[in-house]
Formats: structure tokens, sequence, C-alpha cells
């Protein structure tokens, strides 16, 4: 079974999972007293931008191993991570605004983690740009490298820094120092969604590696 | 140690005597920035915005574009002739190449500040004199950061592809720390606060500086390796 195959099963058993997180979301999760019904999409937003800031950590930790030992392999695996990251950065930009507008009263804030996220979009965006404007396939993994690298020490400094302005983002409710304050039911949900957009994220990144190790055998 | 101190000096000042020959680099840079200065003054209604509210913003946007416009030129100078693959041929650390680069970059960069900082207090009649070392430290603290990773990425951006366009579309993330400290430390500054309100921004600032010189200097070799 090649490894583009596996990717596509391992997506379809995620897509159907998935399936699953809109059923619970929906009908066996209740309705939270304050924000309605617009605190569904909760269950895909934060999920998403979990893959999202994970497929940047791998981005980051794939360019170090390849300036280390160079093999090409890492700089494959560090691009597809960049595009599928790209994909749920979409997912989270484009579903935040949707539950801002009826809970906040606005589709965008320049809130800290919204700032953050922003950013992170442009780094992918940056990231590819970057890659499409390099011919030779050795520079490229190294000027990837480079710019990955940069990238992911940028991020927490974007964070401090945007966090310094007034912030209007929900606080944490699951990873925090007191226990989750999540209601056990919603929690759940929560998790088997994490779960099921990270298997998306691996199936996602093993079907692209597939296709950049053919591209580069062409 | 020292030996990557004196040959990154060698360096610089072979690129300064070479700008300072020309000049054209620098009386453009310059012009650039008193432009974008002027556009600004349009880009506000005087009879709406305190001037107070604006200026930190207005002068940090400046700087950065400037510095932009500055490091653009950084490493296309050594394009002429292979005059790059001549210098990564000389028995010198490539650390202190990079080095070298930053220094002649931080000075370019540092000069066309120097200028349009007063133009800036004469255009915007905003009263530095009180806070003036305190903002010329704030001003060189977030400019360091910004161009060390500048000088890092043009490096790169030579050799692609729309080189021009390449380096502000890798760049401006970065240049998100430097420039809303900056301006959160200036707007403190312009309003009479004292300069411990702002010693946490300074501090973050430093950080950011030391983290992306330390790391720029690490990942340079890689950037120039055949």
């Amino acid at each position: 079974m090649t490894l583009a195959s596996r990717g596509r099963a391992v997506t379809l058993v995620a897509l159907l999972l998935l399936v699953g997180v809109y059923v619970r979301a929906l009908a066996f999760t209740p309705l939270e007293r304050f924000q309605g019904a617009a605190q569904k999409i909760f269950y895909l937003h934060v999920p998403a931008a979990w893959s999202a800031m994970l497929a940047m950590a791998l981005v980051g930790l794939a360019s170090v191993l390849y300036l280390l030992v160079k093999d090409p392999r890492y700089d494959r695996f560090a691009a597809a991570s960049a595009e599928v990251g790209t994909a749920f950065c979409v997912v989270m930009l484009t579903t935040g605004p949707l539950w801002a507008r009826p809970v906040w009263g606005t589709w965008w804030a320049w809130d800290a983690r919204l700032t953050l996220t922003l950013f992170l979009f442009f780094l992918y965006i940056g990231y590819l740009l970057l890659r499409q404007a390099v011919p030779d396939p050795g520079v490229r993994a190294r000027y990837s490298a480079v710019l990955g690298i940069c990238g992911t020490v940028l991020l927490p400094f974007i964070h401090l820094s945007v966090y310094l302005f007034r912030t209007l983002h929900p606080q944490p409710i699951v990873l925090k120092p007191s226990a989750p304050s999540l209601p056990g039911v919603m929690l759940v949900t929560l998790l088997y969604s994490f779960g099921v957009f990270t298997l998306l994220y691996i199936g996602f990144v093993m079907q692209r590696y597939a296709v950049g190790e053919e591209g580069s055998h062409v | 140690m020292s030996d990557l101190l004196r040959h990154a000096w060698v360096i610089a000042r072979k690129d300064l005597v070479i700008e300072l020959r020309s000049r054209t680099a620098f009386v453009s840079t310059l012009v650039f920035t008193v432009l974008v200065l002027i556009v600004f003054n349009f880009g506000r209604d005087p009879t709406a915005t305190a001037v107070l509210d604006l200026a930190p913003g207005i002068l940090c946007v400046t700087f950065t574009f400037a510095a932009m416009l500055a490091l653009n030129r950084a490493f296309q100078l050594e394009l002429e002739n292979q005059a790059l693959d001549g210098l990564l041929l000389t028995p010198i650390s490539r650390r202190s190449i990079y080095l070298g680069k930053l220094i002649a970059n931080l000075a370019f960069v540092g000069l066309v500040e120097a200028v349009g900082l007063p133009l800036f207090v004469v255009f915007f009649n905003v009263p530095v004199g009180h806070v003036l070392p305190a903002l010329a430290g704030l001003i060189a603290l977030a400019t360091i950061g910004f161009v060390a990773v500048g000088t890092l990425f043009s490096a790169m951006v030579i050799r692609t592809r729309f080189a021009e366009l390449m380096l502000p579309v890798l760049q401006l993330p970065f240049s998100i720390p430097p420039l809303v400290l900056a301006v959160l430390a200036t707007a403190k500054l312009f309003t009479g606060r004292p300069l411990d309100e702002s010693l946490g921004y300074l501090k973050l600032l430093a950080a950011y500086d030391i983290v992306f010189i330390g790391l720029s200097t690490l990942l340079f070799p890689a950037t120039v390796e055949e």
C-alpha cells in the first residue's frame, strides 16, 4: 500500500469521524446559555486552530532537522505541513468571524489571539511564496528552513507584544492552571473534535507528502 | 571572538565606504522617508484627530518602511560582478559576513532615522526635547531587531524571483513585535509618562533583539552555502 493511498484511508476515516463531531455537537451537546447556537462553531474553530498551530510547530521542527542533517524528506514534510496548516488556518479564520459577529457584535477585533493567528496565516503564505520563488530544490529547502525556524520563533513574540493591547478573546477554559471550567459533556465533544482534527492533519500531510515525493522523482 | 568582530568590521567598513562614495541609496532612502512623512500628514484630518494620537504610529511605521527599503540594497550590492562569490571565498567566517552586513545596515538605517526624526518633529510639531535620549534608545532597540531579521532575509531574497516584492512579504510579519512595542512605548513618552511605565516594553524589545541577532547569526551560513 503506497503512502498516498494510506493517507487517503486516514483522511477518509477522519472525515467520517468529522461527521460524528457534527452529529455530537449539534444533537448531543447542550446549548450554551449565553451564546446560544453560535457557540457550536467552537467545536470546529478551536480544533482547527490547534491543527494550524501544530502544523507550524512541526514546520519549525522539520526545518531544524533539515538544517542539521540535510535530508530532503524533512524539507518535503515541512512543505506538506505548511500547506495543510494554511488550510486549517483558513478554517479557523473563517469560522472565527462567523462566531464573533453574533457574540461580540463585530466580525473582527484586533485582539491578541486574532492578530497572532492572522500573522500565522501570513507566515504560511510567505513561506509558500518563498518556496515558489526559488527554482533550485537545494536552495529552496535551505531558504524555507531558515524562514520556518524564524517564523516559529516569531509567534510567541507576536503573541506577547499584541497581548499588551487589551484582549477580547474568551479566556482559556480547558488548558489553564485550574481544572477545566467547560461542562463535561462539552469537553468530551471538544476533545473528540481535537482528535479528529489531528487525524485529518495527519491524513492530509501523508497525501501531500506523497505528492511531493512523486514530484521529486520527475 | 575578536576575529569574528574584527572581520565583521572590515565587511561593514567596505559597505559603508561604497555607500559613502555613491550616496545614491542613502539619498533615495532619505527622500523616501521624508515623502512618507508628508504623505502621512495628508492621511489625517487635522481638525478631527489630535496629532499626538497618531504621532507614535507615524514615526514607527515610517521608520519601518525606510528600513525595509534600505535592506533591499544590502545584498543587492553583492550581486554585481559576482561580488558575493568573492566575499564567500575570503577566509573569514560566514558569521562575520552576517555581522558586518548587520553593522553596515544599522549604520545606514540609523543615519536615515537620525535625519528623519528632526523632520518628524518639525512636520508634526511633537515636543521631544525632554525625552530625546529615551526616544533615541527606544528607536535603536526597535531598529536593531528588525534589521537583524531583515539582513538575514535580504541575503535569501536576492536569489529569488521578484526579490523587491518578496522581502516585504517575508519581513513585515517580523516587524509586528518591534512596531507594537515601539508604538506603545513612544506613546507613553510623548504623553509625558515616566520611563518606568515603558520598562516592560523595552525589556521585551531587548529580548527580541537578542533572540533574533543570535538566531540570524546562527542561520545565516545556511543562506549562502554553495
